[in-house]
């Protein structure tokens, strides 16, 4: 049975609610989309076919689906658990099934912190709907109003008559309940009235994890499976001339190897040389014989970059934003200060080396198992490679050894395919980790020069920001662009941004937190110069600096400042920490979080420092899933201390300088600091947490050690600067 | 190709083996147990940690064929139920992001509990530091070593 609804503002304008009766008796509930909305086709009834977000079984277990794909952000467990809140469940009932990529589920992918505040109002609808037609079931079984009764524990009650039903129990009589109206549904959304969402709720893979029974992609085991390892030339954008093929043909275990075309396109199938084996040792130990002459198609190189930054830095360049009077504001201003920053690119190197499986039938069906964050891009990709409909091209979507926007690109899914049905037997193409870490798609380099204009009162007045960055043919690459609204736009009366373009030839993508998990370092440490100049306290100068605006803010201004305070309470900010020892902080906004960060350092002899402490305040709305929370908060620290301190990509010749973690060095736990979380749990609707805390690490700890040695890190790694953790 | 034969948690398996494949691979490709993963391949990372005879050692940088007579353990072996203390306590800690490192985070945890059953931060960093996570787990890693030596001195698990 099928009721559609009118949607009020709050439901997105694509959905509606289906639910359905199977054969065995289970009830399935779905939030819709409308086919003429997303696909361009009709809304004819019999196009629909259920999307299983919930199903309730005979024997009382729920089952949710989870149809992003988990990379270790916790959707798996946090989306679920908005389900059961709204059901009204016990989470013990409750089973969580990973789904694989499905056109009726709408959004798939992990990206842009964008799951929690897309699946916001969905799941709500399909929990909350499905228990309000259980509640009706009861009390049609019971003649009674459903206003006397409550659902609790995954039961209905009806306390008055004494009565009580298992939902299992209820199944048939509520499948044939009229959906409720969407516009009357009243969804839960505070965090006040939350009982199992905001709990520490551990993750539904533990167990399997523990026991080593979770399978990532590179688990995928099939029947008769070979492996393969997919050599591309060094230097990007190499074509293949000629390679000894025959000759590794003749190695231990190789069933195949051959040259692959390919095409100039990095994000589908570059040109390489495939070898496939009966193990992967196999494959890969074929490699050392494989002797390929490829013609190159370019050398950039890191030095060059640089000397192209330095002949920039001194021109204009285009102006992409201009407030006020920026040149008459530095003549009348008492001071000005000024600043410069450099960060390198950096790898994205997730713990899983990329992978993919693929079976290619003899029908022309392809099925892959892909460790992707975008298993619609990697669908694409298969469907350009090797000219098949997406009919034919099924992807499953496997647990990721990490994923950091490595994975949103596919590339790996285009060349397996097309080993897959060259080979026509299952196939499992692993990289190696030199691979991954030379054919990334990097987060680009950046140069920033700033200047700012301030009045007696050391407010600033005067703005001018000229950021060196990556572009071709007047476009900046992906992942190098930034936003003219990024703050202080809007927050200094006169202000001005220009920008310029080194040209790029390596392939460079999003990174964590793309663009923002490098800027604010430059930003945040730029306004610490400013309150050295002016002898203000980098609190009280962003508290002030946040009071206002001019025209539209870049940022809601009182949630920020509510992140500084609350951060700035906790660790005691202004606290005498004694010699060689400091404090620093940093605030950012971005992909709808609000974060801010203080770090205590102490520094040793010749510039090595420890981090002691990081103590966040963050406003992501409400939590969903508190440990899982905490662990993207942590985890962003990790990794921002990881990268700000130790890492970068540099490029001879066209060709990634480092290629494992021994010059590219992870951080390791003696290196970790003490982690203390604050979540201001407002009202807003929630957002994702896989980015926004990761931002304003870097700068409060190069604050930090700034206020401990009076030194300032102008370069990342800080390693570059002479400070070593 | 060589025939050889294997312990792997407390079963012997008798496969063939080109002399140089490491160990990681043969427990992975040869006999399917994929609980212990590859991320670098040159010792540094410890994903792929296995216990042999209770030490744990990078099978990246070890040949299968050497370790025959070993007794190996790899992460499908500690507690295939997920009743060994530092288990439940991982649970309860709930320590994963991705997961794809914490086979070797528990297996390298579990040998450093047997020689340490009361370690201090300090120990731990030092046994724990050779196994990245690149999630950033590490605080969580910590508080669940404790809490593990707890249950492992209560005896309130396994
Ligand atoms: S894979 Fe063996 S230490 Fe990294
Ligand atoms: S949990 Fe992802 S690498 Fe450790």
């Amino acid at each position: 049975m099928t009721v559609e609804a009118s949607l009020n503002s709050v439901l997105p304008r694509r959905s509606f609610l289906k639910t359905t009766l199977l054969a065995s008796g289970a009830f399935l509930v779905g939030v819709a989309y409308r086919r003429e909305l997303w696909a361009g086709g009709s809304a004819d009834e019999a196009d629909w076919s259920p999307n299983l977000y919930l199903r309730i079984d005979p024997d009382n277990t729920v089952f949710i689906l989870s149809k992003n794909p988990e990379c270790g952000q916790g959707v798996k467990t946090a989306l679920p658990m908005i389900v059961a809140e709204c059901l009204e469940v016990d989470w013990e009932q409750v089973r969580v099934d990973q789904a694989g990529l499905d056109d009726r589920l709408g959004r798939q992918a992990a990206a842009g912190s964008g799951s929690t505040p897309d699946a916001w109002n969905d799941l709500r609808v399909a929990g909350t709907g499905a228990r309000v037609m259980l509640v009706a079931a009861a009390a049609e079984k019971w003649s009674v109003a459903p206003s006397e009764c409550v659902a609790r524990e995954g039961r209905v009650l009806c306390e008055a008559k004494g009565l009580s039903a298992r939902y299992g129990d209820l199944l048939k009589l509520a499948a044939k309940q009229a959906a409720p109206n969407l516009e009357a549904l009243s969804l839960v959304s505070k965090p006040k009235d939350f009982k199992l969402l905001g709990r520490r709720i551990a993750g539904v893979d533990n167990a399997k994890i523990h026991t080593g029974k979770a399978l990532f992609g590179c688990d995928t085991r099939l029947e008769g499976m070979l492996y393969a390892v997919y050599v591309k030339c060094p230097s990007f954008g190499g074509r293949v001339n000629k390679a000894n093929v025959e000759q590794v043909l003749e190695m231990p275990g190789v069933t195949h190897a051959f040259v692959v075309e390919g095409g100039a396109d990095p994000t589908g199938l570059a040109p390489g040389v495939a070898i496939v084996a009966e193990t992967w040792w196999e494959a890969n130990a074929a490699r050392r014989y494989l002797r390929v002459d490829w013609e190159t198609a370019q050398s950039d190189s890191s030095y060059d970059y640089e000397r192209q930054a330095d002949a920039l830095r001194k021109e204009a360049g285009e102006t992409l934003r201009e407030d006020g009077q920026v040149e008459e504001a530095f003549g009348m201003a008492e001071r000005i200060v000024e600043g410069s920053y450099y960060y390198p690119f950096v790898s994205h190197a997730p713990m899983e080396p990329q992978n993919c499986t693929a079976l290619y039938h003899d029908s022309g069906r392809i099925e892959l198992w892909a460790p992707t964050q975008l298993p619609g891009s990697a669908r694409d990709a298969v469907s350009r490679t090797l000219g098949l409909k997406n009919e034919s091209i099924q992807i499953h979507m496997t647990r990721m050894g990490g994923g950091f926007g490595r994975r949103l690109v596919n590339e790996f899914a285009a060349e397996v395919a097309w080993i897959a049905r060259e080979v026509r037997r299952p196939v499992q193409l692993q990289w190696t980790r030199e691979d991954d870490m030379s054919h990334d798609f990097y987060r680009p380099a950046g140069w920033h020069d700033f200047k700012a204009g301030l009045d007696e009162g050391g407010r600033m007045v005067a703005w001018d920001h000229h950021f060196v960055t990556f572009g071709n043919e007047g476009r900046s690459v992906s992942g190098a662009g930034i936003s003219r609204s990024h703050y202080p736009a809007g927050l200094v009366e006169n202000f001005r941004l220009r920008q310029s373009m080194i040209p790029c030839h390596v392939p460079t993508g999003p990174w964590r937190s793309p663009g923002h998990s490098a800027f604010c370092w430059a930003f945040q440490s730029f306004f610490d110069d400013v309150c050295d100049a002016s002898g203000r306290d980098p609190l009280e100068f962003r508290m002030e600096l946040l009071s206002r605006s001019f025209g539209e803010p870049p940022l809601d201004l009182a949630r920020t400042r509510a992140t500084l305070k609350l951060a700035a309470e906790k660790a005691g900010w202004g606290r005498e920490l004694g010699e060689k020892r400091g404090m620093g902080l940093a605030f950012h906004f971005d992909h709808g979080g609000f974060a801010t960060h203080i770090a205590e350092v102490s520094v040793g002899s010749g510039g090595r420092y420890k981090v002691d402490r990081v103590v966040s305040a963050i406003d992501v709305g409400p939590v969903l899933n508190r440990s899982g929370a905490e662990n993207q908060v942590e985890g962003c620290v990790v990794d921002a201390l990881s990268t700000c301190s130790q890492l970068e990509i540099e490029f001879i010749a066209g060709t990634a300088k480092q290629s494992n973690f021994r010059d590219y060095p992870l951080l390791r736990i003696d290196q970790t600091p003490t982690i203390e979380c604050h979540f201001i749990e407002s009202d807003n609707p929630p957002s994702g947490l896989g980015e926004p805390p990761f931002a304003p690490v870097a700068p409060a700890i190069a604050n930090a050690l700034f206020a401990a040695t009076g030194r300032r890190v102008r370069e990342m790694p800080f390693v570059r600067a002479g400070f070593s953790i | 190709m060589s025939q050889i034969t294997l312990n792997v948690n407390g079963a012997s398996h008798a496969i063939d083996v080109p002399s140089d494949m490491p160990l990681l691979w043969a427990l992975r490709d040869k006999l399917n147990l994929v609980g212990t993963k590859y991320s670098c391949g040159i010792g540094v990372c410890g994903a792929c940690t296995v216990l042999i005879d209770g030490r744990p050692e990078h099978s990246c940088m070890t040949t299968a064929m050497s370790e025959q007579g070993a007794e190996i353990t790899t992460i499908e072996g500690l507690d295939p139920d997920g009743k060994h203390p530092t288990q439940v306590a991982w649970d309860e800690v709930d320590v994963s992001q991705c997961g794809y490192c914490q086979g070797g985070q528990l297996l390298t945890a579990v040998s450093l509990l047997e020689g340490n059953p009361d370690p201090s931060d300090a120990d731990i960093d030092m046994a724990m530091s050779g196994v990245l996570c690149r999630c950033g787990t590490y605080q969580r890693i910590r508080k669940a070593i404790k809490l593990a030596a707890k249950y492992g001195q209560e005896g309130v698990v396994s």
